[in-house]
């Protein structure tokens, strides 16, 4: 590893590595996701495919928690504006 | 002239093809290190839900209904990430496309 890359390259890097790293934080949660809503829905035995109702509930069990993140955070933000300064 | 060019330019793109083969290594070894440790997550999380739903009861061996259990079981844990990832995936692009700013918070 003498010789260093140029200039461009580092950036080029430098990019690639902040993309890669923002996939894997996506990544990241969408295993948390996935085992929380796991837990949520899949709650008979499993059979060789989802039913509807399973498939479903964890479509809403992502969307719902987005929403409840939302919401809290506006909230919170409500609540911060409403006290005197 | 055409010559000159030619012994001027054929010094330098070895040089830069060296280069740009080392920073493609480098980046195909990060894409593969990140796969590798997700599927390995993926794995690990399924098994530990898995023997969770399949074996209630642990005796001496696992029976042949445990392992029809556990590689259904399996399968639909890797469903329900392609499921979550999808749902996450198409929620993040609307609310990006909606609001700009603090809807983009949870990415």
């Amino acid at each position: 590893m003498a010789d260093k890359f140029d200039e461009a390259t580092q950036r080029e890097l430098t990019n690639f590595l902040e993309q890669e790293q923002a996939k894997s934080r996506l990544q990241a949660s969408v295993h948390k996701f996935t085992e929380q809503c796991w837990n949520k829905c899949i709650t008979g035995s499993v059979s060789t495919r989802f039913s509807r109702g399973e498939e479903s509930c964890l479509v809403n069990c992502v969307d719902r928690f987005l929403d409840t993140s939302l919401f809290i955070v506006k909230k919170l933000d409500e609540q911060r504006g409403a006290l005197p300064s | 002239m055409s010559d000159f060019l030619k012994g001027g330019l054929s010094s330098a793109p070895s040089a830069s093809v060296d280069m740009a083969a080392k920073k493609q290594a480098i980046m195909d070894q990060v894409k593969n290190e990140i796969a590798m440790a997700n599927a390995q997550e993926l794995i690990n999380v399924g098994n530990d839900r898995c023997y969770d739903k399949c074996i209630t009861k642990p005796s001496t061996s696992l029976s042949s209904s445990d392992e029809t259990c556990l590689s259904r079981c399996m399968e639909r844990y890797m469903e329900a990430f392609n499921i979550v990832s999808r749902t996450y995936i198409a929620r993040v692009t609307r609310e990006r496309q909606n609001a700009t700013g603090s809807s983009a918070e949870f990415l």
